[in-house]
Formats: C-alpha cells, structure tokens, sequence
C-alpha cells in the first residue's frame, strides 16, 4: 500500500487524520469513498438522514442510536473528520499502525470501545444507565415478542447482577466489570478493507 | 466388580456368537483373498436338523434360511452389548476412548473366529462400509453441525480440508516412492503412483474416528469443529485422488493435462456433491411441509432424503459425505419447524441410534478384520509410513495455521495447531479405500500397513492425546454461567457491529450472514414451512408451554414476575425462561456458544434456534434417582433437581461456554402428553437416564471446576 498520498491529497486533514486514528492512507481513501456515497447533496456534511439511506440501518433494532451515536450532542451535522473519528473505535486492535508519541489513549482501545457501546445506552450522559434505558434498549432489542412483566424481570436481573453500588444504575466502571470476560477487540472490532 | 461383569457379559457374548458361525461350515471365500467375503453373506449349506426316520420332522433348525439377517443382528448384537459394558465398567471409558476397546472387543472375536474356524474371519467390505455403514455416521454429525460456528470457520477449515490433504498426500506418497527406491530390495517393485495411491488413502483424517476421540475431551467448539469439519471435507479431496490415481495406474502414460483434469475434478466433486445435496435437502423440507396429517412417518423423510443424496451422488461418482452434510444442513431448520415436536425428537433419537450403531460395528470389524491370513509385514515399510504421517502432518498444520492465522481474527495458537495435528486420526474410510485397490503384488502390504496405521493412530493418539491435552492446557471452553449483562450487552455489540459495517459498507462477517437471513425469510421459509408455523416464533411456543407448565404445576409460584417486586430473587425456572428469551430473540450474529457435536447425547434443542446447552449444575450422582417433586416446597426444588438430572445427561461433551439450562423446553417438548408436571417430570428422567450411562463418570472430572460456579 506504498505511498498514495497522492490520491489522498485532496481529503482533508488526511495526514492529521491517519496520525490521529492509526488508518493507513488506503482505509481514509477507502472511507472518504464512502463518505461521499452516503453524502447524497455533496455538502461535506452528513445528517441523519443520510444514515438513514442505508437500508440494512434501518432494520437494525438499534439503528436510530447507531446513527445518534455519530453526532456529537447538539449538532446536526457530520463533517468527514467526525465520521472517521466514530469509526476508529471499531479498529482491530491488534493493527494499530505505529505513531510517534501518542499523547492520548487510541480510539480502538478496549476502554474506548467500551465506552461507545455504553453510550448507546446512556441517553442522557450522566454515566449510568439507569433502569429506563436498559429498558428501552431492550425494548428495542426484543421487540415484541417479549411481555413488558419479562422485560422487566430481564432488566431487573441485568441490574442486579452488574449493579456493585445498589444504585440501582449501572455506571461506566460497573458495565465494564460485566464485560470483562468478554473478548470486546474481537467483536467490536471490524476490517475497514476487503 | 463392574469390572467383572462387564467381562463376563462380554465373554459370553463373544461365545455365544461363535458358537453360532461355528455351527455354519466355513464359507467357501468367493473368488481371491482379495476380496475377503462380505459381512454376513457367507454361504453355507444347509441346515441341521434332527432326522426321525421316515417320519415328521418334529423338530428342525434351518440355520440356512434365517443365515444373513440372523448373522447380521448379531453382529449388531455384539456391538451393542460391548458398548453397553462398556459404559457400565468402572474408570476404563476415562483412560480408554471407546474406539479402542472396540476394536480390542473386535480383535477378541476375530481371534476366536479365527481360532474355531482356522480360516479368516468376515472382514468389513468395501460395499457394506460404504453404503451402509458410513451414511448414519456422517448424517448425524451434519444434522448436529453447529451451523453458524461452521460457516464461520468455513475459510479455515476448507484450508485445511482441501489444502492440508493435498500436502499430506503429496508428502506421503513421494518421501515413502523414496523409501521404496531406498530400499530396492524388498520394496523395489512398489512404483510412484502405488506410493502416491497409498498415500492419498492413508493421509485422510477420519471422522468416525476423530469423533469418537474427541468426544472424550472437551475442547472448545472452535478447535472441534476445525478439525471435524476439516476430516468432512477431506473426504471430496481424498476420494478424488485416490480416483485419480487409479485411473492414471490403468492407463498408459500420464500427462500434465490428465493432472490437471484431476485438479479440476476436485472441484466438480466436492460441488457437484455439496449441490446434490442442497437439491435433496429442499425438496425435503418441501416434503416436509405437507406431513401434518401423517406424522408418524415424517422422520422417515429425512432419513430417505438424504440417503438418497448419498446414493446419488455415489453414483454420479461425487463426494457423498458432503452430499449428505450438505442435506442435512439445508434441510434441518426447515424440518424441525414443520413437524411436530415428537417426530423431531424420533429423528434426532434415530440419528444417534444408528450412528452409535455404525461407528461400533466399524470399530469391531476394524478389529475382526485385522486378523487375516496373510499380512505382509515390511519393517522400513510400516515405520516409514507411520513416521511420515506424523511428520508431513505436523509440518502442514504448522505451515497453513501460519498463513491462516494473518486472516483470521481468532487466531489458531500453538496449543490447537497441535492438538489439529496429533487429533488426525485414521480409520475405517482408510481400510475401506484399501480394499478397493485392484490386485498387485504388494497389495497385502499396503493392508497391512495400513491396519498398523488405523491402529496406531487410534490406540497410541487415541488414547495420549487426552492428557497431552490436559498437559498442554488447551484453552477449553469457558465454563462460567453467562450472566444476563453479559447476554444482553454482547447482543447490543452485535448489532452496533453490524450497523457500523452497513455504514462502512463492507462486508463484514455480518454481511453473508444477513443477506442470506433475508434470503431465507423472504422466500426460502415462505416456501418450505407451513403455513400456519411461520407466524409464531418458536421463542413463544416454549415460552408459553413453559408457562403453562409454571401455572399447571404450582398454583402458589408466582405465575411469572410480579413487576413491583424488584428486589425478589428471581427463581430458577424464571431465569431459564429470561436467558432462553435473550438467546432466541436476541439475533445472534457471533453466536460461538452452539454445543459442539456429541455421537451419544441427544441435545433437545428441537427448535429453530440453538439454545445453550447446560454444562453442569453439579449435584451429586445419587440426585438424579432421589428426588421427589412433591415433598420438597414449591416446585422449586423438585424442577431444580429434575433440571439437574436432565441437565447431566446432556454434559458429557459438547457444552457451550455459556451453560444454559433448557431441559425446561426440554420438558415441554418431551414426548409426553402434558399432563401434571410430576408425572411429566419422572417420565423424562430415566427416559434421559438411559442414553447415557457414562455420563456420571464423566462428571468426576468436572466436578470441580463446576464448583467454581458463582
């Protein structure tokens, strides 16, 4: 994959970008691709409804956080740096590219991977998840299927079993003690190139 | 003490079944050795009977008559009984896999043949093997083929399957050409292509034999199914070279175009056999859809279908084993939605019943067979062969996990390439092929050798290979109770990933996976199962059964959850039903917690989704035949116990890292009417009691681990 910065050349911050996120040249190339796929209008920017174009999306019982989940709180907007930002949470991490001083924590480490999947329970960003938003996470999950009493003896049991501080919430620490047995760089980890 | 009357079960079966061919003259051995004569059609001449001149015969025996099925059951009867003192004896089944005292069992009773008739006892033929004996085998695994773990690992294990043969063949045949050239006295006339003929039969791993092994150590699914799915898809890459080599022994000359006509072969063969499979397996689930008002027989048509795609394609001269995989993969889901719940658990039952029948019968006739009139026996001969098996296996599994693993995430490591390595056992498919091979001076020696091999690899690797394991501390399956968090949390991961991907647009490892899903819903399941089916989710079903059962048994339970009772402990009967929701409803993509394959347990997960299976709640041994549902308060107890009971049956091998108790759907789709669940409950335990016997052994060496148990 020598030296394509030439095809690079015209996306912007690609350098800073690689360096940032640990993508090689080929993946931002490969992403910004997309990227203008999904940018319908061609404005640079990418809104929910963009998202919302990819059909598979749109079935996926979580769809709409997934898709919540790439805008920061209060914008409306996606720009191509915020994007390839989002989606470096999901790099192996056994490929992480070699940079020079790495000040902050890469964006595919465990923790980093952790906290993207317990934001899309925690809703409201005060760092639990509360009883309401398993619930209405599993309500999404289970569909209808399951009765509201089943759905809530789930939750409860969820809670109990994660919840060390009988806050009757699970916070960031406690939601990432029930994972630990769990191979979270294996399945939240994805090849960005075919 | 057990010891004892195992022996002695088995002493008198191995007598009395000589007695009776002792009392047949010796057949007359049809045509060469070459052919040793086929089991149960010896000929013989009349009968006995008792003369009372001029008169009535009052009395009279015609041996003649009822000769071939009468010598068949026996057979049958041998097997079953070994089997059966096997399990009963002691610490054996610990030390020794079963394979081997079968074929010790075999040798036995070929000796004594041998010793009352001083002529060869009947070996396996070829015909009988092939047509008979395999199909049951390789039909039960591929109906319990863990389906998404395989198609997961499917690069992996073709890899293995097609290249890793080819390797070993190639290896094989050309270092033993050296050793012939080496040794040019006594091996002088053994040419290149026999070399490579013998190595392309003796280089493929056996699944029988590998099976039989493995079910005896519980290693975790991944490696299992790596190596099992490897030694079932060998079978279209060895088929074909030996094919291959046949041919090109007859005819003149080889060329290059000849090779790579046999190359291109390979290919029609294993997709020619994996398309007659997928034909047979549709139309069966089709067939299937209409058997609602002639239930009895709808688990015939599975066992037709597919021996049909066997035979058919044996006689198109494609692979069968994946015919017949590929049948019983397409066909199950379908199948199981639209017959009742009893003829899917006839249908598993019978699975497992014949299989374990087979793979006896093979074993006792690898060692009746061995006992041969003449063996040629060739010290460098035999050695080499066992040497270079061992080695050009090692070196390409060392070599192709290398690659393998730069594409894999879960990469294969050093503990499991070994265990791939030394689990390569061969067995009857081998002896059969060997057979097969048209007469030539040497022939005798390639028997010979190839019995040693069978042998050594099941004795020797057989039997080292467990505590090889336990020294090497392969990474067995995790054996902790998955906690709901973590249920529902790794669903939440799985379908953020898949999101991601569809935003990436690539094709992730969920990309096939839901495109064939829609695929199936869309038109495939519309078209295959009833109608009136398809509406409900089989989640439901158990999930209302279960509640019926909740509600008939105990008036006082609570009849599921009370919603403002947070805090109450939630009953065990409550969290089987909230985990079988999670793991049904919940779509699964990376779902590694199927059960592996197991030959002698019946996992009843008689529904469309795998369920997890149980891996143990250690109780002690006298629980299953103690309990008593009424006494004890609430249902609690006596269900928890039954569980227990139920759940043991299912231990022995193939557990998931995430037990899970489902007798409770087990219950329900036990083969009794509903009536009271005491009633219900008592039927199912000795029913699941009878299967397997050994599963309490078993269990000593897991009984500690299991304590560890939050």
């Amino acid at each position: 994959m020598g030296s394509s910065s030439s095809s690079i050349n015209h996306i912007p911050d690609a350098e800073k970008l690689m360096q940032e996120t640990g993508f090689s040249a080929a993946h931002i190339f490969r992403l910004y691709e997309r990227f203008e796929v999904l940018d319908r209008d061609g404005t640079g920017q990418l809104r929910p409804e963009d998202f919302g174009a990819v059909r598979e999306l749109a079935m996926n019982p979580i769809g709409d956080r997934i898709i919540r989940a790439f805008f920061s709180p209060g914008q409306e907007t996606v720009d191509f740096a915020a994007f390839v930002r989002i989606l470096a949470h999901f790099r192996p991490t056994v490929t992480n590219w070699t940079r020079d001083g790495a000040q902050t924590e890469p964006a595919n480490s465990r923790t980093r991977k952790l906290k993207f999947a317990f934001q899309l329970y925690d809703q409201d960003r005060d760092g639990k998840i509360s009883r309401e938003e398993l619930l209405e996470v599993l309500r999404m999950m289970l569909g209808l299927q399951v009765t509201e009493e089943q759905l809530q003896s789930i939750a409860e049991r969820a809670i109990q079993e994660a919840d060390l501080d009988r806050d009757d919430a699970i916070s960031f620490d406690e939601f990432r003690k029930s994972l630990e047995k769990v191979n979270i760089d294996h399945k939240m980890s994805t090849r960005f190139l075919s | 003490m057990a010891v004892l009357w195992t022996l002695s079960l088995l002493l008198s079966a191995c007598l009395f079944w000589p007695a009776c061919l002792a009392l047949t003259p010796p057949a007359e051995l049809p045509q060469t050795h070459n052919l040793p004569p086929s089991l149960g059609f010896n000929s013989s001449d009349g009968g006995l009977s008792v003369d009372l001149p001029m008169a009535l015969r009052v009395f009279s025996v015609d041996y003649h008559h009822v000769q071939a099925p009468f010598e068949i059951v026996l057979w049958i009867m041998l097997a079953s009984l070994a089997k059966l003192g096997f399990h009963w004896s002691g610490r054996v089944p610990a030390v020794v896999p079963e394979s081997c005292l079968l074929i010790m069992v075999g040798l036995l009773v070929g000796g004594v043949i041998y010793g009352v008739r001083h002529s060869a006892p009947p070996t396996l033929s070829a015909d009988a093997f092939f047509l008979f004996l395999l199909p049951p085998i390789v039909l039960d695994a591929g109906y319990f083929l863990p389906g998404r773990l395989f198609f997961e690992n499917l690069g992996t294990i073709l890899w293995y399957a097609v290249l890793g043969t080819l390797w070993n063949v190639l290896g094989i045949g050309l270092s033993l050409y050296g050793v012939c050239l080496l040794a040019q006295s006594s091996l002088g006339d053994v040419s290149l292509l026999h070399c490579l003929l013998f190595g392309s039969l003796i280089a493929a791993v056996d699944p029988v034999a590998v099976l039989s092994v493995f079910q005896e150590m519980h290693v975790n699914e991944q490696l299992h199914i790596l190596v099992f799915g490897e030694s079932l898809l060998n079978d279209a890459v060895t088929v074909v070279l030996y094919k291959l080599f046949e041919s090109f022994l007859r005819l003149p000359s080889v060329s290059g175009l000849d090779v790579l006509l046999g190359g291109c072969r390979v290919v029609v063969v294993g997709l020619g056999g994996l398309f007659v499979g997928l034909f047979f397996g549709l139309v069966a689930a089709l067939t299937s859809r209409f058997t609602s008002r002639a239930q009895v027989i709808a688990p015939l048509f599975v066992f037709l279908y597919s021996y049909l795609s066997y035979l058919t394609s044996e006689m198109l001269h494609l692979s069968g084993i994946m015919a017949i995989v590929a049948c019983a993969v397409t066909m199950k889901q379908y199948v199981e939605a639209n017959v009742s719940e009893r003829s899917n658990t006839s249908i598993q039952y019978f699975l497992k019943m014949w299989s374990s029948v087979s793979e006896t019968l093979i074993f006792i006739f690898l060692g009746v067979s061995t006992i041969q009139d003449v063996h040629m026996w060739s010290w460098p001969f035999v050695c080499s062969t066992l040497l270079l098996c061992l080695v050009w296996r090692a070196t390409g599994v060392l070599l192709l996990t290398a690659v393998v693993n730069k594409l894999r995430r879960n990469t294969v490591t050093f503990r499991d390439q070994f265990i791939i390595a030394y689990g390569g056992l061969r067995g009857a498919i081998c002896f059969s092929l060997v057979f097969l091979i048209d007469d030539f001076p040497k022939k005798r020696l390639f028997i010979t050798t190839t019995i040693v091999v069978i042998l050594f690899t099941v004795f020797v690797q057989g039997m080292t290979i467990k505590p090889l394991v336990e020294l090497l501390d392969v990474k067995r399956k995790k054996r902790a109770l998955p906690t709901v968090s973590e249920e529902i949390h790794s669903r939440l991961i799985d379908h953020l990933l898949a999101g991601i991907e569809d935003v990436v647009g690539y094709w992730g490892q969920h990309y096939w996976k839901d495109k064939f899903e829609q695929f199936n819903k869309k038109y495939l399941r519309r078209f295959l199962i009833r109608e009136d089916h398809q509406a409900r989710s089989s989640i439901l079903r158990v999930y209302q059964e279960l509640e019926r059962r909740d509600q008939r048994g105990d008036e006082e339970a609570p009849a599921l959850v009370d919603p403002r009772s947070h805090s109450r402990p939630l009953l065990p009967e409550e969290m089987d039903s909230i985990r079988r929701i999670l793991s049904r409803n919940l779509q699964n993509f990376n779902n590694k917690q199927t059960p592996a394959y197991s030959r002698h347990t019946l996992h009843q997960d008689a529904t469309l989704d795998r369920t997890r299976k149980p891996l143990h709640r250690h109780q002690s041994l006298g629980e299953r035949y103690t309990y008593n549902t009424q006494g004890e308060d609430a249902e609690f107890n006596g269900s928890r116990r039954v569980r227990a009971g139920l759940s043991r049956s299912h231990t022995v091998c193939s557990s998931s890292p995430r037990p899970f108790l489902q007798d409770s759907s087990a219950q329900s789709r036990g083969p009794v009417v509903p009536t009271t669940p005491p009633a219900r409950e008592q039927q199912i335990s000795p029913q699941h009691a009878a299967p397997v016997g050994r599963a309490p052994k078993k269990q000593l060496s897991f009984v500690l681990e299991s304590e560890k148990q939050p």
